[in-house]
C-alpha cells in the first residue's frame, strides 16, 4: 500500500508540472494540447479529490462518518472567497475600495469586524485552515467526549452543514447572502482569470494533494494511525487497552477538517464563485460517496474515486442533464452491494489474495513449545 | 483480609438496569498477587462486576478500591487501565484488521497520548518484548498474520497476549476457554497458572474442569451476590450452590 502511495503523489506532483506545460507551451493545434476550459475543471476535480481524501481520514480510517464535511471545505472557501473579494478594491461596481459591491448595495456604512485582515493573504490562507479546523474541533470536543457515535454522529453533522446553510443565506451574516462572493479579479496580484494563473492555481492543487497524500501515509503507518484503525474497529477495546478514544477521534476530525478548508479554498480561485449551496447537505453527502466508490480506508482510493465519479457527473450532466442524481444513487448501491470496500480496496484485495499463505497452523503444539 | 494488602476491594456495590438489580450489593477482596476464579449461572453478574471495575458501568452505589486505596468508581475506562487493570472480553475482542503483531504493539505498556503516539518509534526492546509476549501465548507463527484470519482459540490467545503486553497488575478474564477444545483449554489453563506467578488474576468461568485446573480459591456469585467462596470442593459440595448451579 505504501508503494501505491508514492507512486501516486508522483504522478499527482508530475501532473502539476506537465498540464501547465501541455496547456501553456504546446501548441494548440497539437494532439497534446490541453484545451484552456479544462484546465479548472481539472484543477476542480483535484479539490474534489483532496476533499474525498480528508473525508477519509476521519471515516475510512477512524470511523467517524462525517455527513457534513462539505461544510469545512465551504468555510475554507468563504475564507479565500473574502480574500478574493478584498482584492477587488475600487474595481467594483461600486467603486468602493473597502467595501465589497454586495455590503454597498446593502447600504452598510463600515466593515463588519470578522471582514477585518482578509486584504492580506496570510491572514485568509491561516482563516482557510483556522476556521475549519476550530469549528470540527469545539464540534468534535463535545460531540466526542459524550461518546456520540454512528448514525448518530452522521444526523448531527448533517444539522451542523445545514444550520450553516441556513445562516450563510441570510444577507445580514455578512458573507453575500444568497448570491455568495464572485466577480473576483487578481489573487496575489494575478489577473484571476488569465490562462498563466489558471495554470499555476491548477499546480498548487496538484501539489498541495501530493503533499497531503505524503502527510496522511505518514501518519497511517505510524502508532497513531493503527490506533485510529482500531477506533474504528473496536472502539471500546482502544478503551479498555488504555488509549483516550476521544483525543485519537479529536485529531483525526479536526485535521480532516482543515484539509476540507484547504481544499476549498483552492476551489474557489478556480471555479470564480462561492455561495451557500456549498453547505447544502446533499455535497457532503456526494463525498461520502466519492470515498465509498473509491476505497475509504485506502489514501489512493478516494481520489481515485472523486475522479471517476465527477468526470462521470461531467458527462451525465452534460449528455443526460436529468439522469445524473440516478445514476449516482445507482452507482452507490452498486458499489455498497458488489464492492464494498470500493475500486482500490477490492483490487488490492485480490491482489493481497495471490500468494498462498503458508503461516503455520498446529497452535496449540507451538504454545506447548513455548512454555 | 481487608483494603491493605488487597488488590481489588468490592464493598456492596449494586447496580440496576431498570430496577432489576444486576449486582446486589456485592462484596468480594482479592489480594495482591492472588489468582481468583468466579463461577455462578447465567446472569448472575459476572460481566456486569467487571464492567463496573473496568468504568465501563457506574454502580448505584458500593466502594470499588484498587491497590488498597484507588478509587475506581471516579475514573474512566482508559485511567483504569492505565492504572493497571487489563481486561479480556467475553467475546473475543481483538483489531481484526490489524496483524498479530500489531495488535499486541498498541497494548505495549508505554505512553498513549496522540503526539507520542504519531511521532512513537519501536525501540528494540519493545521488539522484544513484543515477540516474548507472542512466545507466551504461542502466536510467534502467526505474527504477521491479520487477527480477523485467526481461529477462534487463537483470538483469545491474541487477547490474552495484549493483556500481557499492557503489563497490568490485575487481570480480569471472562470466559477466556469458552468455545475452546480440550487441548486448547488445558493449554490456557497452563497459560493462565503460569501469568499468575506475577499478577493478580481473576478468572470467570462456567468449565468446571478448567476452574479445578486452576486449582484456586472460587467466588460463587448468584443474582448478584456472593453466595459462597472457598476451595472448589468445598464450594461444590455446598448445598446452595448445587441448588442455584451446579445441580441444574
Ligand atoms: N446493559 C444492560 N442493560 C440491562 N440489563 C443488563 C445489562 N447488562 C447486563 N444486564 C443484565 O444483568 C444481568 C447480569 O448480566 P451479566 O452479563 O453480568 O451476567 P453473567 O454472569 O456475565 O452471565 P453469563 O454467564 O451469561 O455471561 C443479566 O440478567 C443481564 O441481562
Ligand atoms: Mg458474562
Amino acid at each position: 500500500m505504501r508503494r501505491a502511495t508514492f507512486i501516486a503523489a508522483c504522478i499527482i506532483a508530475a501532473m502539476a508540472i506537465l498540464v501547465p506545460v501541455l496547456n501553456l507551451w504546446v501548441p494548440a493545434d497539437s494532439a497534446l494540447h490541453i484545451p484552456d476550459h479544462l484546465v479548472p475543471l481539472l484543477g476542480k476535480y483535484l479539490c474534489f479529490a483532496i476533499l474525498a481524501l480528508a473525508l477519509d481520514l476521519a471515516w475510512g480510517y477512524c470511523g467517524i462518518l462525517s455527513l457534513g464535511h462539505g461544510a469545512f471545505f465551504a468555510l475554507g472557501g468563504y475564507a479565500m472567497g473574502m480574500y478574493l473579494m478584498r482584492q477587488i478594491g475600487s474595481r467594483g461596481v461600486y467603486a468602493n475600495p473597502i467595501l465589497p459591491d454586495f455590503m454597498v448595495f446593502l447600504n452598510w456604512k463600515d466593515l463588519p469586524w470578522y471582514w477585518y485582515g482578509f486584504d492580506m493573504f496570510w491572514f485568509a490562507a491561516i482563516m482557510v485552515m483556522l476556521v475549519p479546523g476550530l469549528l470540527a474541533f469545539v464540534f468534535g470536543w463535545f460531540a466526542f467526549r459524550s461518546r456520540v457515535t454512528g448514525v448518530y454522529l452522521s444526523i448531527i453533522t448533517q444539522a451542523l452543514t445545514y444550520a450553516l446553510l441556513l445562516a450563510f443565506f441570510r444577507n445580514d451574516m455578512g458573507f453575500g447572502g444568497n448570491n455568495g462572493l464572485t466577480d473576483f479579479k487578481d489573487i496575489l496580484g494575478f489577473n484571476i482569470q488569465s490562462q498563466g494563473t489558471r495554470a499555476a492555481l491548477f499546480a498548487a492543487t496538484a501539489l498541495t494533494l501530493a503533499a497531503f497524500l505524503l502527510m496522511l501515509q505518514w501518519i497511517v503507518a505510524s502508532r497513531l494511525g493503527k490506533v485510529m484503525v482500531a477506533v474504528r474497529d473496536a472502539e471500546s477495546r482502544t478503551r479498555f487497552i488504555g488509549y483516550r478514544v476521544e483525543h485519537v477521534k479529536l485529531f483525526a476530525f479536526t485535521l480532516s477538517a482543515v484539509m476540507a478548508g484547504v481544499a476549498g479554498a483552492l476551489y474557489v480561485p478556480q471555479v470564480g464563485i462561492i455561495n451557500p449551496g456549498e453547505f447544502s447537505p446533499a455535497n457532503s453527502i456526494e463525498i461520502v460517496i466519492w470515498s465509498a466508490v473509491g476505497g475509504r480506508g485506502t489514501l489512493v482510493g478516494p481520489i481515485i474515486g472523486a475522479l471517476t465519479v465527477n468526470a462521470g457527473k461531467s458527462y451525465f450532466t452534460a449528455a443526460f442533464p436529468d439522469a445524473w442524481l440516478l445514476v449516482l444513487g445507482a452507482l452507490f448501491v452498486c458499489v455498497t452491494l458488489f464492492l464494498p470496500r470500493g475500486i482500490v480496496g477490492t483490487l488490492s484485495e485480490w491482489w493481497e489474495k495471490r500468494p498462498q499463505r503458508t503461516a503455520a497452523q498446529a497452535p496449540v503444539a507451538s504454545m506447548e513449545a513455548a512454555q | 483480609m481487608s483494603k491493605r494488602g488487597s488488590i481489588l476491594y468490592l464493598d456492596g456495590i449494586t447496580v440496576s438496569f431498570d430496577g432489576f438489580k444486576a449486582l446486589n450489593s456485592l462484596s468480594l477482596i482479592v489480594g495482591q498477587g492472588e489468582m481468583r476464579a468466579i463461577i455462578g449461572p447465567n446472569g448472575a453478574g459476572k460481566t456486569t462486576m467487571m464492567d463496573v471495575i473496568t468504568g465501563k458501568t457506574r454502580p448505584d452505589e458500593g466502594e470499588a478500591l484498587f491497590d488498597g486505596n484507588v478509587d475506581l468508581l471516579t475514573r474512566d475506562e482508559a485511567t483504569i487501565a492505565r492504572l493497571g487493570i487489563g481486561r479480556k472480553f467475553q467475546r473475543p475482542s481483538v483489531f481484526e484488521s490489524h496483524t498479530v503483531w500489531d495488535n499486541i504493539e498498541l497494548a505495549l505498556e508505554g505512553n498513549r497520548g496522540v503526539v507520542d503516539s504519531l511521532f512513537h518509534r519501536l525501540s528494540p526492546a519493545e521488539m522484544a518484548r513484543i515477540e516474548e509476549v507472542l512466545e507466551t501465548v504461542g502466536l510467534t507463527a502467526q505474527a504477521r498474520r491479520l487477527a480477523a484470519h485467526l481461529s477462534h482459540g487463537q483470538k483469545q490467545w491474541l487477547e490474552i497476549g495484549m493483556l500481557l503486553a499492557q503489563e497490568p497488575k490485575l487481570l480480569l478474564v471472562d470466559e477466556p476457554v469458552a468455545g475452546m477444545t480440550d487441548d486448547e483449554t488445558a493449554a490456557t489453563a497452563r497459560l493462565l497458572k503460569r501469568i499468575a506467578r506475577e499478577k493478580a488474576v481473576v478468572v470467570v468461568e462456567h468449565d468446571m474442569s478448567f476452574v479445578r485446573e486452576l486449582g484456586v480459591r472460587v467466588t460463587v456469585l448468584h443474582e448478584g451476590a456472593v453466595l459462597a467462596e472457598g476451595s472448589l470442593d468445598a464450594v461444590s459440595a455446598d448445598p446452595r450452590v448445587i441448588e442455584v448451579y451446579l445441580g441444574r
